[in-house]
This record gives structure tokens, sequence and C-alpha cells, in this order.
């Protein structure tokens, strides 16, 4: 499978601008870069969000494709029911087309509340692409922190305090828990590599059953950064390898990009506001608690994908 | 109503949740996402047996929660496909939250409904706590006092829910234990009566429509929900006409006929008393046996509740000189049960209005028996004759 940037620029990508999402937001990349790689027509599902709420308010809507909301923590069942649909009216001969089902989830609607939904809709096998699309809080509802904000991030409800330095604890691996339900396709990619982004989601809406794609993306509000570093912060997750790219293909463990010089975390964390107090000198010994897990992950995700580890 | 059987009905011996799941079978909708839950449980494995023989073209999603398959008939019916599922008490909880964006997107949902007591503390058996806490989300809701009519109001539900006019999720109420797992004559249409009757579904706007993309449950703020929420009422105002048209279509069939409520030996009752579900079928005995006894009791058996037919509730009350309001739920208001605050208010403005009297009863499945329903009875009686009701909400058949 090849990625031609011509023939993609080419392409009418089914989800238009004028939406409310903010400048530099991670979420609207990426969902436009996913759209872009779909040859079929996809029928998508939205959880509420950053992504929902900014797209569809009634009377507009940014989707050019049909699209379902739902509730926060069901779109991997809504759009499940979608695909059993499809599958009961094309054999009735009620609908000919082809016809892709996708999935968009924050990291709330999918690592928190909509766990549950998206573990029974992966296990049942539905032919779907189900999204996540990272950015590490609920931003929507005012940048609470979920199970995927990383160690030490300010956040409204795991404030960097005088006694608490921020979100205590690591990250869940969820990547890991949807590759634990053995579906043919998972992955990991984020919208700043956008020829790895697009080729697997080729490789998602093409195999037959479920896929999960796990998607970093910044909110500038949340993490704190200008407008204008979306890309380059999300290049940094990948060259530190806080956000390590790679896939899952019938169990198999690839990595799809190995910086050349493997970055300090630090400098991934820097440009962001949300991290700042992790700098003062009484909280230096987190920087390196945090460090240790970010290589902790690497080698084990290098070991998984029989890659020599040091 | 009589079991009178019409030509091409096939008399069969079969439990509520036999009924029901016979009842779906032969409606063979497209998508069915179930989760089981006591007294429920039955429906879904009937319902697994018909799919795994292949005699439906079903395609169903044993889907890991209540939540999960109220979420999956919603993106299911969204994309045009006639949808269904069925649950009880606590599964009815665990999907509340999506019965009322169900019915917000116009979706015409059939749910059977096993009526179990809501936990806390934890029990299976009957009461009406689970569906009568879903009054205000949206849904039709339709009760049944045996199988029979069970069976019945599963097929009428489907085309009240997808009329042009209504466009709404149906709820179809039998209780638990007493109709769904007891043993019941009835009559069932062959395979061919109900497909033509039900048709076939005609979406307004479907996700699988790609040509021509819609977007389905976007955020409506202060400019434009108010009047989708008024759209919505209206639906369920033009209920009140499809339901007893749809009536009339199916009696032609089987000669059973149904409206709102159901009268028996009411005409000239001094009190009446109303009731939902199977407790109907002993209080009509015991109406026989007072009758006998030249005591003038009778009986409004509520068949649908959502919406509730207030206009004809009048018409049957005014002038009866009591209202006996049977309540199988605690609204813990302290001043009496859901149904009996529906009905007190619908006639309120009518000219003759009875003296109302409320009866909790039966919750967590305890017997409701005869003698009980005579109490109520003979209460009321004497009401009726001094004019004055003390006690105007009463538990029944609990120790105090
Ligand atoms: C059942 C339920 N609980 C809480 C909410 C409030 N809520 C809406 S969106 C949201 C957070 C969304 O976070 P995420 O999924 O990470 O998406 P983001 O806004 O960050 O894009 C919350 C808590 C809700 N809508 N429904
Ligand atoms: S708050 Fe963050 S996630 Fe939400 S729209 Fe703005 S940038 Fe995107
Ligand atoms: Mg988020």
């Amino acid at each position: 499978m090849a990625v031609n940037i011509r023939e993609l620029s080419k392409k009418h990508i089914p989800f238009t601008g004028g939406h409310r999402l903010c400048a530099g937001c991670g979420a609207s990349i990426a969902v436009r870069q996913m759209l872009a790689a779909a040859d079929d027509p996809v029928v998508a599902g939205v959880a509420t969000g950053c992504l929902e709420v900014a797209t569809t308010i009634y009377p507009y809507t940014s989707w050019e494709t049909p699209l379902i909301h739902n509730a926060f923590e069901n779109v991997a069942a809504t759009i499940s029911g979608a695909e059993a649909a499809y599958r009961a009216l094309r054999a009735q001969g009620k609908v000919e087309k082809e016809i892709k089902f996708m999935a968009f989830g924050g990291d709330g609607g999918t690592y928190d509340i909509g766990l549950q939904s998206l573990s029974g809709a992966m296990e049942r096998g539905h032919n779907m692409v189900y999204v996540c699309y990272d950015n590490g809080a609920y931003m929507n509802t005012g940048i609470q922190r979920s199970s995927a904000t990383p160690m030490g991030a300010d956040t409204s409800t795991s404030p960097a305090g005088k006694k608490i330095p921020g979100k205590p604890g690591h990250r869940k691996n969820l990547t890991a828990i949807v590759a634990a339900h053995n579906i043919p396709y998972v992955a990991q990619s984020t919208p700043a590599h956008w020829r790895d982004l697009v080729l697997k989601t080729k490789k998602a809406l093409t195999v037959e059953g479920p896929a999960f794609i796990n998607v970093l993306a910044t909110c500038p509000r949340g993490w704190r950064i200008p407008d204008d570093a979306t890309i380059s912060t999300l290049r940094l997750a990948t060259d530190t390898c806080f956000w390590p790219l790679f896939e899952v293909e019938d169990g198999e463990y690839s990595i799809n990009y190995r910086p050349r010089e493997k970055k300090p975390i630090e400098e991934w964390m820097k440009p962001q506001g949300r991290f700042r107090h992790l700098f003062r000198e009484e909280n230096k010994h987190l920087l390196e608690e945090i460090q240790e897990e970010v290589d902790r992950n690497w080698n084990h995700l290098r070991r998984l994908a029989r890659d020599e580890v040091e | 109503m009589s079991l009178a059987q019409q030509s091409g009905e096939n008399r069969m011996a079969l439990t509520g949740n036999e009924a029901v799941a016979y009842a779906m079978k032969q409606v063979n909708p497209d998508v069915v996402a179930a989760y089981p839950i006591t007294p429920q449980t039955e429906i879904v494995q009937i319902f697994s047996s018909y799919v795994a023989d292949g005699e439906v073209d079903t395609v169903f999603e044993r889907v890991e929660s209540e939540h999960s398959a109220m979420s999956a008939v919603v993106g299911a019916a969204a994309a045009g496909a006639r949808s269904m599922t069925a649950t009880s008490a606590n599964g009815l909880a665990l999907m509340w939250e999506i019965l009322y964006i169900a019915a917000s997107n116009r979706l015409p949902i059939v749910m059977p409904v096993v009526n179990r007591a809501l936990s806390g503390p934890i029990n299976i058996h009957c009461d009406h706590s689970d569906s009568m806490g879903a009054r205000d989300s949206g849904w039709i809701q339709l009760y049944s006092e045996n199988a029979q009519e069970a069976y019945d109001n599963t097929i009428q539900a489907i085309r009240i829910a997808e009329h042009a006019d209504v466009e709404l999720p149906v709820m179809v109420c039998q209780d638990g234990f007493i109709i769904s797992h007891a043993l019941d004559n009835l009559y069932g249409l062959d395979d061919e009566t109900i497909r033509a009757f039900i048709g076939t579904r005609i979406p307004r706007y479907s996700l699988l429509d790609v040509e021509n993309p819609a977007t389905f449950g976007p955020l409506d703020l202060q400019d434009w929900y108010f009047e989708h929420k008024r759209q919505q009422a209206e639906g369920m105002k033009n209920a009140l006409d499809v339901i007893p048209a749809v009536a009339k279509e199916f009696a032609e069939l089987t000669g059973r006929e149904y409206g709102f409520f159901e009268e028996y030996r009411a005409d000239d009752a001094d009190v009446v008393m109303v009731v939902l579900g199977s407790t109907a079928g002993t209080a009509k005995d015991v109406v026989d046996a007072m009758r006998a006894d030249g005591h003038k009791g009778g009986i409004l058996k509520l068949r649908v509740f959502r919406p509730l037919p207030a206009a004809q509730l009048v018409r049957a009350l005014q002038g009866k000189k009591v209202a006996a309001i049977m309540d199988r739920a605690e609204s813990f208001a302290a001043s009496g049960g859901p149904v009996y605050k529906e009905i007190r208010s619908a006639i309120f403005d009518c000219e003759q209005a009875p003296m109302t009297s409320n009866y909790i009863y039966g919750l967590g499945g305890r017997d409701i028996r005869p003698e009980h329903i005579r109490e109520v009875f003979n209460q009321n009686l004497s009401a009726a004759e001094t004019g004055h009701i003390d006690t105007p909400v009463r538990y029944l058949g609990v120790r105090e």
C-alpha cells in the first residue's frame, strides 16, 4: 500500500472547515487525514467531546458523510449497531454499496467511560475502525484528567498544587489492552506523521473485522502550547518515544518509526505549559520517573516487536 | 377481551416470554441487540435459538450490556433497520440515558419490557418501578394483562412506532413471572398475515444513504432544542390517533379489540378500580363475585400509559363516585404513586370528577390476592356512601 500526497490532495475530504474546533486542534487534522484515506463511503460515529460539539452545532454540520452522535461512552456500540444494520440490509439486497464504518472517540470516551463499549464491539468482531483521538484529558468539559493523562500533567482535576504536583500515576496502556482482544489490526499513530496515519487508516479499513487506531492529538488549550506548535509537539512525542508508532497485525508487533536519536522526554514536556511545575527543583525526581517509564515502555515494545534491546 | 378465533389463527400454549419471542420471530427484525436479565432472559434465549436455527433473517448482537444493547439499536435504527431489544429492571435502568436519545432521534425501536422491581434491595420479581421510572423518557408504553396481550401489543407496536406521524420507540410491558413465566392459551396469526400487517420499514433518513449524508444526534443549543422537543411532544400526541387506528386494523384480522384501556363492568359502577397489567385479571374475578352480591364495582384496565389518554379517561370516569387507583410502583413522593398522580390530574377538570384513592401494592412480587382487591372495593364503596376518603394513599398487603 502506497500513499501519494499528490493523489491525496486531489481528494474531496467529507469534513468541511468552518467548525468550531480551536486553531491547531489535533483532532480535526487527524480526522481529515483519516477520512482522506478512505476510498469507499464512510459512515462515521463520534462520541461526545470536543470533536462532536464543535462540528455538529445544529443546523450546521462539518460532516459531508453520514454521521451519528449518540452519547459519550457508546460510540463503539452505536457504530456496531449501524454495521449490524448494514449486514442485515445488504443481505436482503436493500443496500448494494460497499460502506465502511468508523467510530471516533476522545481519550475520555475511550480509555475511561467508553472502555466497556469498545471492548464489547471489538470482541464481537464488527467490521469497523475505532479511532481514539487521545489528547490526554477531558478537554470539552475544561481539561479534567483522564486515565490517558500523562503523569504530572496539570489539569483542572489534577491541579499542580502545593502538596500534589499534578496528575499522580502513569497512563493506562490502552493500545495494549485493545491488542489483547486479538483483533486483526491495532496501531498507534499521530497526524504529525501523516503518511503513517493515512497508511494505517487504509490498512484498518481493509482488514476484515475490527481495527483500532490510537492517535495522539494535541489540544493547544489543554497542553498550553501555541496554536502553531501542534505538529512540532507531536513530532517530539514520537522522537522521545513517549508515543511510539507501531502496529499489531494479527498479533505481530512492528515498530514503524525509530527516531535516529531518542530524545530525552524533557524535550517533549518543556514546551508544554501543563508540565511547567515539573521543572521546579523539588519535582526533578518526577521527571526522572517519567523518563524511566518511557524507557520501560519503549523497551517493552521493542521486545514485543522482536527488536534488539540494549 | 374474548379469545374469539378468527380464520387462520393458531391456538398456542405459551408463556408471556415465549409469546413475545414468537412475535419477534414473526416480525423478523433486521437487527436485535440484547442482554439477558431475569425475568426477560428467556426472550433472549428463545430468540437465540431462532437465529441459530436460521428461522429469522435477523442480525443478532449479543452485546456486553444493556447500555450497549440500546446504543446498538439506536445505531441500527438510524441506519434504517427495524430494530428490537428487550429488558427488565436494572437492565432498563442501565439503558436510561439512551432511552431518551432513542426517542429524541425519533427512532421506532420496539422493546418488550418484562416488569421487575428495580434494585435495591435486589429482587427479581414483578413490580412496575422499572418502566414507571422511564415514563418520561419519550417512549410509548403499552401494558399487557396476559400473554395474548403481550403478543398482540408487540405486533401492533411495530406499526405504531414506525407510523410517519409518530416515529417514536415503544415499550411493550408485561408482568415479570406472573405473565412472563406462566403458561397461557393464546391465538397467534400466521407469519404471512403478520408480515403483511407490519409491512417493511421505510425510514425517513438513514445513515446508509451515503448519497444524502445526514448528521444524527447533533449538538442542539438554545436556538433549536426547544423546537425539536416540541415536535417530539407532537409525535406523542399523534400517537393518540395512531394507536386506535392500528388497533382497529388489528381487530379486523383477529377480532381482538384494543382501546387505550379496557372497561370491565364499569358502565354503572360506583367504584372503578384503575389498574395495569396482570392484576386486572384478578380484579375482574373479584368484581364478578361482588356483582353477584349486588355491589357495583368495575375495572378500568389501562393499556396505554404513554401517551396518557387524558380526554378518554375523563369520559370514562366522570360521574363515577370513586376511582381507586392501583400503583405497582412507589415514587417516593410521600403523596402517592405515578398512576394515581397522572389519573388524578387528568380528571381534575372533569365536571363530575370522582373522588380518588391510591393503593400501592405488590412491590417486589408481593402477591396480590382476591381478598386484597375486595378490601379495596369495600373501603371505596363505603367512601362512595359517606362521600369522604380519610386516607387517600394506602399500602396494600404489606406488614406495617
Ligand atoms: C455520561 C456522561 N458523563 C459526562 C459527560 C460530560 N462530558 C462530555 S464530553 C466529556 C469529556 C470528553 O473528553 P474526551 O473524550 O477526552 O474528548 P475531548 O473533549 O478531550 O476531545 C465529558 C466529561 C457526558 N456528556 N456524559
Ligand atoms: S479545547 Fe483542545 S481538544 Fe477541544 S477543540 Fe480546542 S484544541 Fe481541540
Ligand atoms: Mg480528550
